[in-house]
């Protein structure tokens, strides 16, 4: 285990100033990974470094990444196509954006890494509408990339050849669930797919393809240069290495701190300058607005896939938003499922019909016109969204919803009893 | 090949097959909205969930196909609960408006709520407004957003059967809706099928709609007469509430799976092809020339076209014309050969089409629009411009006496002019048919015939099929099936026939021609909201 949890890989990148332009990116010995890997390695040896570090999805799935590219099949005759989910649409996540505005460069030598080791000639970056910042810095980065050869053809004087494509999503939450953003790619609807089959073998345009987080890709230079052992020794035994946890909300200082899977939450809490105003924590959700709500009892599990998950909650894409003791905890869920209403695709019933009806009756809660028996109606509604639909969409709204109901019940019982919130908090960092 | 057990009962199965399609093997029905067996998997209603063992999640039972030793359980505590609340989450925002909703009585919602649901009502929120309540959306559906229930079956028919692709899903979440896309309409050759497929009141088909409750219907296994290709139909008459179609007996006809031969599907032309048998009958013998028409008893009819006939035969059968109709059934068909040809030795017998060639597709639709072409070749008879030629020739020439004509309109059929004063030429025109022309206002007896809705018989599609079709009315009136008139006549002019009735008929064709044993049985079709 890391022991201090710190070091600055791809936040190093952060706080340099031009750290986005070629120049600069070079001067501080980028692209020699991906120089290294494609004149001097075998694509196995690539991959087998990749299994080693133990690096997972860090888009919020946590899956092996090296487990992944296994799934993917050489010899189907089809073309293999790399897809970057760089959607960012998980609520309280704002950490690719930081890696595609400053540092575009390093996505792109791990793109080149993963592709090379795969044996793939196109990726298409699919990037959150919203992202305008971020889509024109990746733009300049690929036809800088490609001036210097470091993309297109004979790649580096050697027989590889890649061509990066960004494309920019329309604003659908949907779209960073990977099968609804390949159908997005494909030009339609935003529809998660039935699976299986699943995109490893059968993905865009009916192709094998292989889908990472922006994060995730850009920890393979550094696997490459200092070797997956040396990564996954950075986390903790499941999950390799370091990852950018987006911590928001009730905290003195919120931002994108880099720390190793084996931190705990309290530790990042204190990180991010601690509970601000010198307020007690009430509540933290660990891993993007999907994932389950930790009571601040709960503070000490530390934040790798699999600890997380065995305390009922998600590293999901760690976005870690901290809720202070005067946080309406009613207030906080409505606007949560309200988000989950809003961008369900409406494919699925339970889903479509589900969240939003959860959230009209938080809101009739919220004007005072709860009844007793409307929380354990949304615990049963809340038991039946999740688990019974063709994506995690419900899930993630379920996780929430249970959660809270769970662990703060006594703020809705309250609410319901009297009309009005327990904590009579001010606007709540969550607006209404 | 896997071997699954579903609910206790193993089978073994093809690899490939789905849990919904093994458990319909075995006789276990697994609710559903989204899947349809003609269409792509959607998966999205939810409604199959189903439990299987070591998955932890419930499985949807559509998508997920059978593997070696999976045990399923369709009916368990687990499966039940989820089933009730997926159809609650259905409901929530469908506006209950079953009385004045015409699926009512054949809704998915209905029937699944009296079998899976029967919870009280836990909805106190106000339902999601979608935008429009009924509007029409092409010559034959009415499109009401607020009853859809999103299972994307009218998408998939568009994208996937008729590939006009007029339907598409917009919106997101619980404001989603089925719509059209900008600038179409849907007005493609099968758009009455999403009317069949659509398992609630959502899309209404505008012919229907209103004209009936459907559980005044009564529905009889018949065969469509709108083109060649023989799609199998279910006749729906109403004859216990005649006020309720304005007198109308047959209030629609919808499609009925044939795997040989239609599927799931029929067209539109075929579909609304049933107002004439209600409208412009002819319900009384008549005879007379048209300034001294007058109605007539079969029994004085069969009389005076009998002496008519043994007359004509006796100057000579050579003045004596038939004209067959690929309308007729292979039955009536059969009959007219044995009494015209090898009782009567008739030489002038044609076959004549009543309705022109009009388009074809690489679907169902079928460019000769009768329903027997086959069955009439069987019997050797071939349709044949030069016959009718020399046939006008020799009307011209005042060599034909008697023409038996079945049921063709030769006015408006004939391009040689001036027709009526050709055909005036004919001393005696006998037309046996069920609707009134051009033709029948000129002929001296008419002898009215049931339609085929009316009757029970046969006829052979394009591809040599020979299908049954059931009588689903009575005759209108004093009309009477093909078969007693011809067995009547026979019997008038001194021919000594059996006492046949249609089975006995159909049974001796099939003894004495080979072709007419070639015949499709109808399929037993388990697919709810399909037909």
């Amino acid at each position: 285990m890391n022991p201090t949890n710190r070091l600055n890989l791809i936040s190093q990148f952060f706080s340099l100033t031009d750290a986005h332009m070629l120049s600069v990116y070079e001067k501080l010995g980028g692209y020699e990974m991906a120089k290294k890997a494609i004149r001097e390695m075998k694509p196995d040896a690539v991959e087998a470094e990749v299994r080693k570090s133990k690096l997972r999805g860090l888009g919020g799935a946590g899956f092996a990444s090296g487990v992944k590219w296994s799934f993917v099949p050489r010899d189907s005759g089809k073309p293999i196509y790399l897809t970057v989910n760089a959607d960012e649409g998980e609520p309280g996540t704002f950490k690719d954006r930081y890696v595609m505005e400053r540092a575009p460069h390093l996505l792109l030598e791990g793109i080149l890494i993963c592709a090379y080791a795969m044996g793939i000639h196109k990726v298409y970056i699919y990037v959150r509408g919203e992202y305008l910042g971020p889509i024109q810095r990746l733009r300049e980065a690929i036809d800088e990339a490609v001036a210097k050869n470091y993309l297109g053809e004979k790649i580096l004087g050697t027989n590889f050849n890649l061509e990066v494509v960004v494309h920019q999503g329309a604003g659908a939450y949907i779209c960073g669930e990977e099968t609804a953003l390949l159908e997005s790619l494909e030009g339609k609807k935003g529809f998660p797919r039935l699976k299986p089959p699943f995109p490893a073998v059968v993905g865009l345009y009916g192709c094998p393809t292989l889908i990472h987080n922006v994060e995730t890709l850009s920890y393979l230079p550094f696997i490459l240069q200092e070797g997956g052992d040396w990564f996954a020794g950075l986390g903790t035994e499941t999950s390799g290495g370091m990852r950018l946890y987006s911590v928001s909300g009730h905290v003195e200082r919120p931002g994108v701190y880099e720390r190793s899977m084996g931190i705990t939450l309290r530790q990042l809490i204190e990180d991010a300058g601690g509970v601000w105003r010198g307020r007690k924590l009430k509540a933290v959700v660990p891993g993007g607005l999907s994932a389950a709500v930790l009571t601040a009892d709960e503070i000490d599990v530390t934040m790798d896939f699999d600890s997380l998950r065995k305390i009922g909650s998600m590293g999901g894409s760690g976005g870690v938003m901290v809720m202070d003791e005067k946080t309406c905890m009613v207030r906080a869920l409505y606007t949560t499922m309200r988000f989950f209403g809003h961008e369900s695709c409406g494919q699925c019933s339970p889903c479509r019909e589900g969240t939003g009806w959860v959230a009209r009756i938080l809101k009739r809660i919220l004007d005072g016109e709860g009844r007793v028996e409307d929380i354990d109606r949304l615990i049963d509604i809340g038991q039946f969204m999740g688990g019974t639909t063709i994506c995690a969409l419900a899930d993630g709204a379920q996780m929430p919803l249970l959660s809270y109901l769970k662990k703060f019940r006594s703020e809705f019982d309250y609410y319901v009893k009297h009309g009005c919130s327990l904590v009579e908090s001010e606007p709540a960092g969550v607006s209404n | 090949m896997p071997t699954v057990t579903i609910n206790g009962q193993t089978i073994e199965v093809e690899k490939g097959t789905t849990i919904i399609q093994v458990a319909e093997k075995l006789g276990t029905f697994i609710p559903r909205y989204c899947y349809h067996p003609g269409l792509s998997i959607a998966g999205n209603c939810r409604m199959c969930l189903v439990e299987v063992e070591k998955f932890p999640k419930l499985q949807i039972a559509c998508h997920v196909q059978c593997s070696d030793g999976m045990v399923v359980h369709t009916e368990s505590e687990r499966v039940k609960k989820t089933r009730e609340h997926v159809l609650e989450f259905l409901l929530v925002n469908h506006p209950l408006d079953c009385p004045v909703c015409d699926q009512a009585g054949e809704c998915g919602l209905q029937d699944y709520y009296m079998e899976h649901g029967r919870y009280d009502s836990r909805l106190d929120e106000q339902k999601v407004k979608k935008s429009k309540k009924a509007e029409p959306i092409g010559q034959t559906v009415m499109l009401d957003t607020e009853r859809c229930i999103l299972c994307s079956r009218c998408v998939r028919f568009s994208d996937e059967i008729t590939k006009t692709s007029e339907f598409g899903i917009f919106n997101r979440g619980d404001h989603s809706e089925i719509g059209l896309y900008p600038g179409k309409e849907l007005n493609n050759p099968y758009s009455g099928n999403v009317v069949d497929i659509c398992p609630v009141g959502a899309l209404t088909d505008r012919d229907f709609r209103f004209k009936c409750r459907v559980w005044y219907l009564k529905k009889t296994n018949s065969i469509c007469t709108g083109c060649s290709r023989g799609c199998n139909i279910t006749m729906e008459t109403n004859t216990d509430r005649p006020h309720h179609g304005h007198g109308e007996r047959v209030m629609r006809l919808k499609p009925r799976y044939q795997p040989a031969i239609n599927k799931w599907w029929m067209c539109d032309h075929g579909r609304y092809n049933y107002k004439w048998i209600d409208h412009g009958r002819m319900t009384e013998p008549v005879k007379g020339s048209s300034e001294h028409r007058q109605t007539a008893t079969w029994q004085e009819l069969m009389r005076d076209v009998s002496n008519q006939i043994r007359q004509s035969c006796t100057d000579s059968p050579e003045s004596v014309a038939v004209l067959l109709s690929p309308q007729q059934s292979n039955e009536s068909l059969y009959l007219a050969k044995k009494l015209f040809v090898e009782e009567l030795k008739l030489q002038h017998i044609y076959l004549f089409s009543p309705n022109a060639d009009g388009d074809q597709d690489d679907l169902l639709i079928r460019s000769d629009k009768h329903p027997n072409r086959q069955g009439a070749a069987i019997l050797g008879f071939q349709e044949d411009g030069e016959n009718i030629e020399n046939l006008i020739r020799r009307i011209r020439e005042h060599k034909i006496k008697c023409l038996y004509v079945f049921g063709q309109d030769l006015v408006s059929r004939l391009p040689h002019a001036p027709i009526t004063e050709i055909l005036k030429q004919i001393p005696s025109i006998i037309f046996h048919g069920s609707n009134s022309n051009l033709t029948s206002e000129m002929a001296h007896f008419v002898l009215p015939s049931a339609t085929y809705a009316e009757s029970f018989g046969s006829f052979t599609n394009f591809e040599g099929k020979v299908q049954f079709f059931s009588q689903a009315l009575p005759a209108l009136g004093e009309a009477r099936s093909d078969l007693e008139i011809l067995i009547k006549l026979a019997n008038q002019l001194g021919i000594t026939w059996p006492a046949w009735d249609a089975g006995d008929v159909a049974r001796d064709m099939q003894a004495e021609y080979q072709a007419f044993k070639n015949v499709i049985e109808a399929a037993n079709d388990k697919e709810v909201f399909s037909s």
